[in-house]
């Protein structure tokens, strides 16, 4: 048995959620260059390279990429050999976020209501936090910041399996063709297919995580990946909407069994400001 | 940069806005006020209840933005736009009030872009997520309204050419429509 203090647990959050406000990925950026290259509209490569100034300023000056630093969500792989010591592992991971977000200088943009309400927490949380439980005695922690601008493009929908893989596709393509220049295209399009309603949304949420370049594993599958980014690239919505070939970086989808009578999916769109950071304690 | 841009500064007159045309680079200098969701919705409740706004919009611009706090040593933190959609049911009173500009990111209904065109007023779209970029030409921040609004609350903000794009003309061309027809496959 290991034990691990909720203080370690709670530098560690507020580290990562800084770090990722701070610092685009290097595979993001390596992906806006390519797209840069690759970009045919002049006011579309004009977007790519402000939002290239823009994350390199970020990262120099140590301030946050987009004024939208997220609801902040973390994913934490639990060994089953760490005793947790020093009080409540939700409210260290809490007050990391708290601690983050306030000396961090990053906006507050939680409310504690979603109907009636709607009062600012002033401190960004509650956190939404998923726990699973692994074997060993290391806790592995992956954060991510969401924006509310993708977010509320994303779509979910109960497929037939006799729909198939045409009403996969047909239903990915349509929720980023609507979706339009509202998500702060060039996007990360994660799909979730598979599982229940709530699983098939965590699956598209993970699928947004997953480091760009990288495909799923079954080889159906990620030929599936390279077909739908291939067909949303030809929708012509372009950087920042205003027309061009680069509107999305990268779809990942995630895949888990399904009911004999289902076939859910969810499209999960990020934005190209894609934060997402983890460390193993 | 590879764009050539056209300069203009606030408030806008018809002139200013007539001549600017949907796909027009543009930098803008001058004061623009920030209100999103929350500050519109007061917006609203005060004309109904006959009430004076918190800042006469006879040819005002306003940018629809929530900024990060601000780092010591810094004016503003980071200050892009948000999306604009969600503004549309409570835009066409403001229109009316005199709204000659608006800065954000994304569609606009079909009703936004009527009272538009009745109003003679543009639409203008900065680059979502560029916050950090964005911010840089922002050079002064004043509270006007709804302190308690937080990151929500209106602020008179002075820019010195802050980049953005004509989308939306006063005649109502789109270049969200043109735009993407021009590369489809």
């Amino acid at each position: 048995m290991r034990e691990i203090s909720t203080e370690v647990i709670k530098e560690t959050v507020k580290d990562l959620f800084i770090k990722i406000n701070y610092d685009i990925g290097e595979d993001v950026l390596a992906a806006l260059k390519e797209g840069l290259e690759k970009e045919e509209s002049e006011t579309g490569r004009a977007i790519l390279e402000q939002i290239l100034e823009n994350d390199k300023i970020a990262a120099t000056e140590r301030i946050a990429m987009c004024q939208d630093t997220g609801f902040s969500i973390i994913f934490v792989k639990l060994g089953q050999d760490v005793r947790i010591t020093g009080g409540d592992f939700n409210e260290a991971i809490n007050q990391g976020v708290r601690e983050a977000y306030q000396e961090g200088y990053l906006r507050k943009s939680v409310v504690d209501d979603p109907l009636f309400d709607r009062k600012n927490t002033k401190d960004n949380t509650p956190a939404i936090i998923y726990v699973e439980m692994v074997p060993g005695d290391k806790i592995h922690i992956e954060v991510t910041a969401k924006g509310g601008g993708s977010e509320n493009m994303s779509a979910m929908k109960m497929l037939t399996p006799s729909q198939g893989e045409q009403g996969v596709r047909d239903f990915v393509i349509g929720t980023v063709s609507n979706a339009g220049p509202n998500p702060c295209p060039p996007i990360i399009v994660g799909v979730g297919i598979g599982g229940t309603i709530e699983k098939c949304a965590l699956l598209a949420k993970k699928a947004t995580l997953r480091k760009l370049g990288e495909h799923n594993p079954d080889p159906r599958y990620a030929q599936l990946e390279k077909d739908l980014l291939e067909e949303i690239n030809k929708l012509g919505i372009g950087p920042g909407g205003l027309g061009g070939r680069v509107t999305a970086l990268a779809v990942n989808i995630e895949h888990f069994p399904a009911h004999i009578a289902s076939l859910p999916v969810v499209v999960n769109i990020c934005c190209h400001a894609a934060r997402h950071g983890e460390a193993v304690i | 940069m590879t764009k050539q841009y056209k300069k203009i500064t606030t408030p806008l007159t018809d002139e200013v806005v007539k001549s600017l045309k949907a796909g027009d680079n543009v930098l803008i200098s001058g004061e623009v006020y920030t209100a999103r969701d929350a500050a519109h919705k007061r917006f609203i409740s005060c004309i109904k209840e006959g009430k004076e706004l918190p800042i006469d919009l006879n040819g005002k611009v306003i940018y629809y933005v929530g900024p990060a706090p601000a780092k010591p040593g810094y004016v503003c933190g980071s200050a892009g736009p948000t999306t604009s959609g969600r503004m549309d049911s409570n835009t066409p009173p403001l229109l009316d009030r005199g709204l000659k500009g608006m800065i954000g990111k994304g569609l606009r209904s079909p009703e936004v872009v009527e009272s538009m065109k009745k109003n003679k007023a543009v639409y203008f779209a900065a680059t979502g997520g560029a916050a950090a970029l964005i911010a840089k030409s922002i050079k002064k921040v004043e509270l006007v309204a709804y302190e308690d609004l937080g990151t929500e609350a209106v602020r008179k903000m002075v820019v010195e050419d802050l980049p953005v794009t004509v989308v939306i003309d006063s005649e109502g061309n789109n270049l969200y429509e043109t735009g993407p027809v021009k590369y489809k496959r």
